[in-house]
């Protein structure tokens, strides 16, 4: 055995072993429920179950949660499973990814389904039904809308890029679908993206405060952004040889856009940091009950 | 010395930040928060609206997010509901309902007194990326016919007068990418000049300032936005600090600060050892 | 037929949306080509999952190398695609307590819940925080400063990093009112609000020309990329 894989292997049996202890003396990553009953039908009660918190367990009605507790082992898992990528590709790393693709693809064809197939599709083309199954809170007397058989026929066209033959009739409910793309961008982005952005350009440059004096910091600003705005869209143009003054101007855009560029590093990294810190206080506090920043189980 | 750092395992490097986000954490250290202009205007365009007002709460992020968004986002929910605005919550993101539930639970637990249907109301997914947006500004019950539970829109108190989302107060878009608050600017607010504000990614805040204040009267970037928008909150109603998950983005402010320092170490770092390399002729 | 039909089909919808922004007479048609649009972006989803399911089935019959992963996420997505369409474990709700299958799909305590809240979410979660790592380790490899423009770019990203954080508005403690401006946080405000803003305006004005161009190259069958070149 190479001796990085026996300190690793080392390392992961005490730290399960530590795990193990913790959880038999603790009791970490239990998951707590409360039933209760919201609505009672010829005699039949409709029950649901609510998380609480840990502190509340000897309360009358709350239990442990098996299911909800082997999930939350189960969280902890994939998550280590993931961040174990940064020690290199592994089959565990392999598995966890394996799964969501998995479960990922499925659950958008579900969302799908159930919230646009159902809730629209086929309440317009069979309501009778859908009233008396799927969607009861339906308008009684609600008529089939007969123009939804076009989505549905593009629909079936759609699928059928999944046929061995026959792959050109899944064109035209792409062309549809790419023809109302490019009819709405058209149109929303000339108007928010163009023209409003060059009239939220459009600026006094030199600026005065309420109390009718020259505002140099005021000035200063719009003179930046206006000039600002101007260098980067010289920039831009391609049409123009960069040399001469068109070159200077674009050689201010590339500082501009440097600047913009390092600003936007700065936030990517914050947002990244943000994700981090989420999984590990996930790890600490839901987990290994290490923290306890929300009061969850107090008095324990 | 310039031999270790130029042969170090990048492995060193993930383990630095992995103790400069975790033991934080671990600590609980937090910090008082400045609030900048931007947030403030974020904070002002709900806190300016009277009781009763009605605002799209348009949820538009999903877990690979959530870290970033959630704060926030159940910030501007305790925020309304502290307000006593009419909440409408929709996403156009497949994982979003999941995001929305945990907004709505926080309603139940620390609103009781608000009603479902008449203070609030969850209409969940809709599929079509901006389509949906283009057909409830224009007919909402085009895109949404029933809540999540299936209630027709015609049976709920909120939603019975409401024919499209023009006449709503404000938009609040909490936003992780495509579609979000772009979509919405896009279709909604500029179109139909509708007043709205955002929470977003750091990766996607640059980009929407060129809205600002025009288009979009205000945007929380990122977890350092959500923090200082926390802030305004305890600030503003001091009953929430006996809350300790109304302080989530203020708690996360401690990984961020030493995070940031490890970050500008290392870039420091390496460039001295690019330097001194260029000087060997290493490089 | 094969490529003509698409073309007008396009053509024909894109113009019904542009029309429909101008005459308020032609909103209904709009409105109509966007509830169809909507139905076929769901059905995507339904198309992207069989091609999964398909590419998977492929691989493990060819005992392709790795074929042990791909019948893990066939699994995966197979059950998942069970309990979410069959809506296992969901109960009735309080409005329509007599309707099992009227609760929504993914109500907490249900299996696609369970899947959903346990699994996808922070396996979703974490793959995304990763890069937190890896952008620590690129900054400390490939941000150099080899030129005034990457010397910029690397002072911006300081000013910002430190101005997003406590220690940004410390020096506000020490400065002296007038020149409060010079404190980190105060600087990010203004790079964001001016610099950045100069910056991104810039890159959206192009941006819409270009979408703009690019649709109606779209519209007026110039631009046939969609179809593939294949003739079936």
């Amino acid at each position: 055995m190479r001796r990085e894989t026996l300190i690793w292997t080392t390392l992961m049996v005490l730290g399960g072993l530590a795990l193990l202890g913790r959880a038999a003396t603790v009791g970490n990553g239990r998951v707590y429920i409360r039933a209760v009953t919201v609505a009672e039908v010829e005699g039949v009660q409709v029950v649901q179950y609510q998380g609480v918190p840990p502190s509340q367990r000897s309360e009358a009605d709350v239990s442990l949660s098996w299911p909800r507790t082997i999930g939350i082992w189960i969280s902890a898992l994939c998550t280590l499973g993931i961040m174990s990528f940064v020690l290199g590709d592994n089959p565990l790393y392999k598995l966890m990814e394996s799964i969501f693709v998995g479960v990922s693809a499925a659950y958008l064809m579900v969302a799908a389904f159930w919230d646009e197939i159902v809730q629209n599709l086929f309440r317009s083309l069979i309501p009778g039904l859908m009233r008396d199954s799927f969607l009861p809170g339906l308008e009684a007397g609600l008529q089939t809308d007969y123009s939804y058989l076009a989505p549905l026929l593009m629909s079936g066209m759609m699928l059928w890029r999944l046929a061995p033959k026959g792959a050109w009739i899944a064109r035209w409910p792409l062309a549809f679908f790419i023809g109302a793309t490019a009819g709405f961008r058209l149109v929303s982005y000339l108007e928010a993206d163009f023209t409003q952005q060059i009239n939220n350009t459009i600026m006094p440059l030199i600026v005065y405060a309420a109390d009718e004096s020259f505002d140099i910091w005021g000035s200063i600003r719009n003179v930046l952004i206006v000039s600002g705005v101007l260098l980067g869209l010289v920039y831009f143009f391609f049409s123009v040889p960069h040399r001469g003054v068109v070159g200077g101007l674009a050689r201010g855009g590339v500082w501009l856009l440097m600047i913009t560029f390092g600003a936007s590093f700065g936030y990517t990294v914050m947002g990244r940091i943000a994700l981090l810190a989420d999984r590990l206080q996930f790890l600490f506090d839901d987990w290994l009950w290490l923290i306890d920043p929300t009061m969850q189980r107090i008095g324990m | 010395m310039y031999e270790f750092f130029k042969t170090l395992d990048r492995r060193w490097i993930f383990l630095l930040m992995l103790i400069a986000v975790g033991l934080p954490i671990l600590r609980g250290w937090q910090f008082p928060e400045r609030p900048s202009p931007m947030v403030q205007s974020v904070f002002d365009a709900i806190e300016s609206l009277p009781e009763g007002s009605q605002v799209w709460m348009a949820y538009d992020y999903d877990p690979g997010s959530q870290g970033e968004l959630h704060p926030m986002a159940l910030a501007f929910t305790r925020h309304c509901a502290l307000k006593k605005l009419k909440m409408y919550y929709m996403t156009l993101w497949p994982q979003g309902p999941p995001m929305i539930q945990k907004n709505v639970d926080v309603l139940r637990n620390e609103f009781p007194d608000l009603q479902y249907g008449v203070d609030y109301v969850n209409l969940g997914y809709r599929p079509g990326y901006e389509g949906p947006i283009k057909l409830a500004v224009t007919d909402l019950r085009k895109t949404i016919a029933a809540d999540v539970d299936g209630k027709s829109l015609n049976d709920l108190p909120m939603t019975k007068g409401l024919k499209n989302i023009q006449n709503v107060d404000l938009i609040i878009n909490v936003s992780a990418g495509y579609p979000g608050t772009k979509e919405w600017v896009l279709y909604a607010a500029t179109p139909y000049n509708i007043s709205s504000v955002a929470g977003c990614t750091g990766v996607q805040a640059p980009y929407l300032y060129p809205y600002v204040p025009q288009q979009l009267n205000g945007l929380l970037g990122a977890i350092k936005g959500a923090a200082e928008y926390e802030f305004l909150l305890l600030e503003a109603y001091p009953q929430l600090r006996e809350n300790p998950e109304a302080q989530e983005a203020l708690r996360r402010m401690g990984p961020q600060l030493l995070a940031h320092l490890v970050l500008i170490a290392l870039i420091v770092i390496g460039n001295v050892i690019y330097f001194v390399g260029r000087r060997r002729g290493d490089v | 037929m094969k490529r003509t039909v698409p073309i007008v089909i396009a053509a024909a919808t894109g113009f019904v949306l542009i029309v429909s922004s101008f005459i308020p007479l032609t909103e209904e048609w709009g409105s109509a080509a966007m509830q169809w649009f909507n139905i076929l972006a769901a059905i995507a989803f339904v198309l992207g999952g069989s091609n999964l399911l398909r590419m998977n089935l492929q691989k493990i019959s060819d005992r392709r190398l790795g074929w042990g992963y791909a019948a893990v996420t066939l699994v995966a997505f197979l059950v998942t695609l069970f309990v979410g369409l069959f809506k296992v474990g969901v109960q009735p709700t309080e409005s329509f307590p007599t309707y099992a299958w009227a609760a929504p799909y993914n109500q907490e305590g249900s299996f696609l819940w369970w899947l959903f809240e346990y699994m996808y979410k922070p396996l979703q979660a974490t793959m995304f925080s990763l890069l937190a790592f890896f952008i620590a380790s690129a900054a400390f490899r490939a941000f150099r400063a080899k030129n005034p423009e990457a010397i910029a770019l690397l002072a911006t990203a300081f000013i910002v990093l430190m101005g997003r954080t406590y220690v940004g508005g410390l020096m506000r403690e020490f400065l002296p009112e007038r020149l409060e401006w010079l404190s980190f946080d105060a600087m990010t405000n203004y790079i964001m609000s001016v610099f950045n803003l100069a910056g991104m305006r810039a890159i959206t004005i192009g941006i819409a020309l270009g979408v703009a161009s690019t649709s109606l190259k779209v519209l007026l069958g110039v631009d046939r990329s969609y179809l593939g070149a294949g003739d079936d």
